[in-house]
């Protein structure tokens, strides 16, 4: 059927949802059809499920898998992944998109890498496109102006059975963040302050759509940064209308529309931003110059602050459970009330993930890293967050300027950001870490994870500690 | 999936914020097969200390809730992770039901594939079952679908749910198995959206 469009200005979230109805029930219940679905190694309960019901893979010329959750950042080879269970996982997604006939970009496939790096990079995300896949963080593709949403194992099963996804239609948010950001505050810092702002829950059952001045500023790497790490302030998804940034960035890429055929999808997807006078359920403005390097100090997102602040004071929490709650917090990092947040030592670093292991994120770490060395006492890695950007960074010598500063340059994956492959760090450890979640144990059993941006992780490695970007050479 | 029934049961509390899929089934067992016990998995790094022995302070430990079927949860529970693994530990440790304000969506989502029973309630009534559970750690809580209530002795509370979830979960209803009866739906949309 697909549903008529309403004849009222619309959101472009409502654009996209409305053309992706295959069937509404009379209670409302929604079938989506889903444009691209993306796989990885953390997908074989779904395939398993699949097999289980003796059904083929519906659309496998719509699906595309990369493994990225359990594969080595040393090297490329699987065997040398001493847990079989590890290994298992990595093998079976190549078997499951070789079976299925799945376009698969395996390890020794220079165009493998984390698969919300890849998908974009190869030009699968497409404006106005319905994209899922069976990890969070599939959020990300919304940066061009896709509606993108992270799924559990039986929705995978569901979508490659079907190629389709039953949905209620969630509500709409609107965070505007109007003006310039100041020197050093990046795509990161944003997000961070907005979860800090709205909260952990703050968009749940919401389509966040990004908007305002700082927000067009950015480049496509910093809009996925930005959408990435919705799901961490509880949203569905999160958009960001497309505009030339995202026409140029588009241009030219493998599975992109070329010549005259990229004409008319430009043509088409000039029509997806929001009607003037769309309306939202909510809007939250954030002006960009009240934005400073942010860096969490808790395990949620939410707790956050900028890098001048302190950490809370347990006492002043008036509610019984919240007190006990941040007591808690503290005590699992290791952190004492108005301790301030520069000047924390860190032993580890991380730069990467789907949340910042693009090429610009690694420009800006290297832009910083240039001026120093890694401190005595602090392990810094850097992951790349494909094969194509490791070998972009690679061709700009930034492998050699990271190296010569005394970081690890590794294999893309998505490493430390959760550990399933085994890149973890010891218990009471301290990072300073470019990914999305600082959850108890998130980076390894006892990790204390602090989330921060690409230039100032490598600030931290420098230093040794939790510095101020603005404060350091490049870090502007 | 199996459909779902009256629940009858005493209520594990737990008054804490953004409990995340990562705190409910921790990284280490995401690897491992669907035909394991998660169960066994719930809670791991929390319920457990450094030595793996049970720690006696976490509730979900205490012997009065080895045969609890609901938890009462803070706000934005099963937040984070999509791992549907999370829901597994909850239902394989027997737990059918899981009342919250609010949950991340989802774990929400992954709970209805699985014949578990995610309930929204307002903050003031999530409280209100959290301070009778403090007073009364033997009180039954009966949540009834059909009705779509959640009963304590001395007070009930209705619940909103989406009418095709409820349905899938009174039936047992396997959803792969229903859009494949719109077949002829999805095919005309390919070959309308094709040309």
């Amino acid at each position: 059927m697909s549903l008529p469009m309403p004849q009222r200005p619309l959101t472009l979230f409502e654009k996209i949802w409305y053309r992706h109805v295959v069937h509404q029930r009379d209670d409302g219940e929604c079938l989506l059809y889903v444009d691209y679905h993306l796989v990885q190694d953390g997908s074989a309960p779904g395939f398993e499920m699949l097999r289980q019901k003796g059904l083929p893979v519906r659309m496998p010329k719509r699906t595309f898998g990369t493994p990225d959750h359990y594969i080595p950042t040393i090297g490329r080879d699987l065997s040398t992944m001493a847990d079989p269970e590890k290994r298992a996982m990595a093998q079976a997604l190549e078997n499951d998109c070789r079976e299925a006939g799945i376009p698969f970009f395996g390890l020794q496939d220079a165009r493998q890498g984390i698969i919300h790096v890849v998908a974009p990079e190869q030009g699968i995300t497409q404006p106005g496109r319905l994209m899922v896949c069976g990890d969070s963080h599939t959020s990300t593709h919304g940066a061009l102006g896709a509606l993108a949403f992270g799924i559990g194992a039986s929705e995978v099963a569901h979508v490659l059975a079907t190629q389709t996804i039953w949905q209620r239609q969630p509500r709409t948010m609107k965070i505007e963040v109007p003006g310039s950001l100041p020197a050093g505050v990046s795509a990161k810092d944003i997000i961070l302050a907005i979860i800090g702002r709205i909260g952990a829950g703050g968009a749940v059952g919401h389509v966040i759509e990004y908007a305002g001045q700082a927000i067009r500023d950015l480049s496509m790497e910093a809009r996925m940064t930005l959408c990435n790490m919705s799901i961490e302030a509880g949203a569905r998804a999160g958009m960001v209308a497309p505009d030339e940034t995202t026409y140029e960035w588009l241009q030219g890429r493998p599975q992109a529309p070329s010549g005259a055929a990229y004409e008319s999808c430009v043509a088409q997807w000039r029509q997806l931003p929001s009607d003037p006078g769309a309306r939202y359920d909510r809007e939250v403005v954030i002006p960009a110059h009240e934005i400073e390097p942010m860096v969490t100090w808790g395990n949620s997102p939410e707790q956050v602050g900028g890098i001048s602040g302190r950490i809370p004071d347990p006492a002043r929490e008036s509610d019984p459970q919240r007190r006990e709650g941040l007591e808690r917090t503290l005590a699992y990092m290791g952190l004492k009330a108005g301790q301030a947040l520069a000047g924390l030592p860190v032993q580890r670093v991380f730069i990467g993930s789907c949340t910042n292991g693009r090429i610009e994120d690694l420009r800006s770490a290297a832009a910083v890293a240039r001026h120093g060395h890694v401190a005595a006492g602090v392990e810094a890695w850097v992951v790349p967050g494909s094969g194509l950007v490791k070998q972009q960074a690679e061709a700009e010598g930034l492998h050699e300027l990271f190296l010569s500063a005394g970081f690890q340059w590794r294999d893309p994956g998505c490493s430390m950001c959760l550990g399933t492959n085994g890149d973890i760090m010891q218990p009471g450890q301290r990072s300073a870490s470019t990914s999305n979640r600082n959850f108890v144990g998130r980076q390894g059993p006892g990790s204390r994870t602090h989330l921060v941006s690409p230039a100032m992780a490598a600030a931290a490695a420098l230093q040794g500690c939790l510095v101020d970007v603005r404060t350091v050479k490049g870090g502007q | 999936m199996k459909a779902f029934q009256t629940v009858r049961s005493v209520a594990v509390p737990l008054p804490r914020a953004n409990v995340d899929t990562d705190q409910i089934l921790p990284m280490p067992f995401l690897q491992k097969p669907r035909s394991d016990n998660f169960g066994h998995y719930l809670f791991h790094a929390i319920r457990r200390d450094s030595q793996g022995k049970m720690r006696e302070d976490f509730v979900f430990n205490h012997p009065r809730y080895t045969q609890a079927r609901v938890v009462v949860a803070g706000p934005n529970f099963g937040c984070g992770s999509s791992r549907e693994h999370a829901v597994w530990a909850l239902a394989d440790a027997g737990f059918e039901v899981v009342i919250a304000p609010s949950f991340g969506d989802i774990f929400y989502g992954n709970c209805l594939k699985n014949g578990m029973l995610p309930i929204r309630l307002t903050g003031a009534h999530v409280e209100f079952l959290l301070q009778h559970l403090a007073d009364n750690p033997e009180a039954l809580i009966q949540v009834d679908l059909g009705l779509q209530t959640v009963t304590t002795a001395n007070a009930s509370f209705d619940f909103d749910i989406d009418p095709f979830a409820k349905h899938c979960l009174l039936n047992g209803l396997d959803q792969i198995d229903y859009t494949l009866t719109l077949l002829t739906d999805i095919e005309a949309y390919e070959h309308r959206t094709s040309s």
